[in-house]
């Protein structure tokens, strides 16, 4: 089936299978290989990308799903050579230990901002339920989304 | 992982969506959300050979006061249920309990009809509104009908929705300023209730429902009808599990569901009885 996606502001047009799943989508037919697959069983988050603006799973998103969506991977928040500040917030206060889940958690907390601008921490927790740390560094992920939040971005 | 191979037909309109499936007959599936059903899918164990997709239907998307209840379009995200100032004023208890579905990215995507149509004793918001006392409307080839809560669950997965029928709207009391409470036990975020409790109470009236407690959500009429005939709190919880036979897995044995179920009976009592 003929799909129409537009991925980080640019529309791509491509033939995909029914039952392609939008991560796949996303890192095969696009090469865009910053979104992780962790789980698969929509448990981990790694795959978190937005769609129409909020964070969804992307291995639970067939690609036909998205037809006609505005998709943003992590590979389209940086602007001008410039990181997106959560991403600038994540460097500035370490919140990552192997990088598996970042780019998952990035998008799941910029997501949670919009919807949620001044969290407190437990909502960030909370919020947050959905991205699995398997290094078990949700501390200063936590702690990298307030900074963010009281940054006002 | 992917799906066994399907075809792919995306509905204009219910109407069209019904349409399709009764001509593909049992092969057929509605894919709402998918978060119920991709899954299930993923690992293989769904296979249909046709998914007819209802995900655009916005205009089954919505949440209106209808006077005594509210009319939740059965396309109505979880997230958007959650969210709802409708649903905080007339029924929490359901806004509540649609904060405490998967996580946000799952809330982003599941809806609240998919999530009754596939009827998953161990989802949420099926004992929800079961405890809630809802009706649902369905949508067939030969009409639209109504369906109680207390009368659509029929097994494991299964439903009284027929084939060629489809889940519209979900119609749900007015709560009044009811008390309620939202109990659910898991032991990590964002999984499935190993034991859940959905209750509202307004002195001698109460809804108690059961999350994951048997095959089917489970309506704990025992427990209301203790309520009823004056029995104190934890006299009635003693009854949570007199209509479940809840199943023994690898989080727990069918007697700790029992006690959970006594123990977050109670506590969900207590807690609407303030």
């Amino acid at each position: 089936m003929k799909i129409s996606v537009t991925v980080n502001g640019e529309k791509r047009e491509s033939e995909v299978e029914p039952r392609t799943l939008l991560v796949q989508y996303i890192r095969e037919n696009l090469a865009l290989t910053g979104t992780n697959v962790g789980c698969d069983t929509s448990s981990c988050g790694a795959c978190s990308m937005h769609m129409n603006g909020e964070a969804v799973k992307s291995c639970t998103v067939l690609a036909v799903q998205a037809d006609g969506c505005d998709i943003t991977t992590i590979e389209g928040l940086a602007k001008g050579g410039k990181m997106h500040p959560m991403q600038e917030a994540f460097m500035q206060n370490h919140g990552l230990q192997c990088g598996y889940c970042t780019p998952g958690m990035v998008m799941a907390a910029i997501s949670l901002l919009k919807e949620n601008p001044n969290p407190t921490e437990e909502e960030v927790r909370i919020g947050l339920e959905g991205n699995l740390c398997r290094c078990t560094g949700y501390h200063n992920i936590i702690q990298s989304v307030l900074a963010c939040a009281k940054g006002g971005n | 992982m992917l799906p066994a191979a399907f075809d792919y037909k995306r509905a204009g309109s219910a109407a069209e969506a019904i349409s399709l499936v009764s001509e593909y007959g049992d092969d057929a599936k509605f894919l709402a959300g998918g978060h119920s059903l991709l899954p299930l899918m993923k690992l293989r164990l769904a296979a249909p050979s046709v998914l007819v997709d209802i995900g655009r239907l916005t205009d089954l998307s919505y949440i209106r006061d209808a006077g005594d209840h509210i009319a939740i379009g059965a396309l109505t995200r979880h997230m958007d249920v959650e969210k709802s100032p409708v649903l905080a004023q007339h029924v929490p208890l359901l806004a509540h309990a649609a904060g405490h579905v998967g996580d946000p990215q799952v809330r982003h995507r599941g809806t609240i009809g998919g999530s009754i149509a596939h009827a998953d004793p161990a989802s949420d918001l099926p004992a929800t509104t079961l405890a809630l006392g809802a009706t649902y409307v369905v949508q067939g080839a030969s009409g639209t009908r109504e369906i109680a809560a207390k009368d659509f669950y029929k097994g494991f997965l299964e439903s009284a929705l027929r084939p060629d029928e489809m889940l519209t709207e979900i119609r749900v009391p007015k709560m009044n300023g009811a008390g309620w409470s939202f109990q659910k036990f898991n032991r990590r975020a964002q999984d499935w209730a190993i034991v859940g409790v959905a209750a509202w109470r307004r002195g001698s009236e109460s809804g108690v429902a059961l999350v994951n407690m048997g095959s089917t959500p489970v309506l704990a009429t025992s427990v209301a009808a203790a309520i009823a005939s004056g029995a104190s709190v934890s006299d009635a919880a003693q009854k949570a599990s007199a209509e479940a036979e809840p199943q023994s897995d690898l989080n727990a044995t069918s007697d700790y569901r029992k006690h959970l179920a006594s123990v977050l009976v109670r506590r969900a009592l207590e807690e609407s009885s303030k």
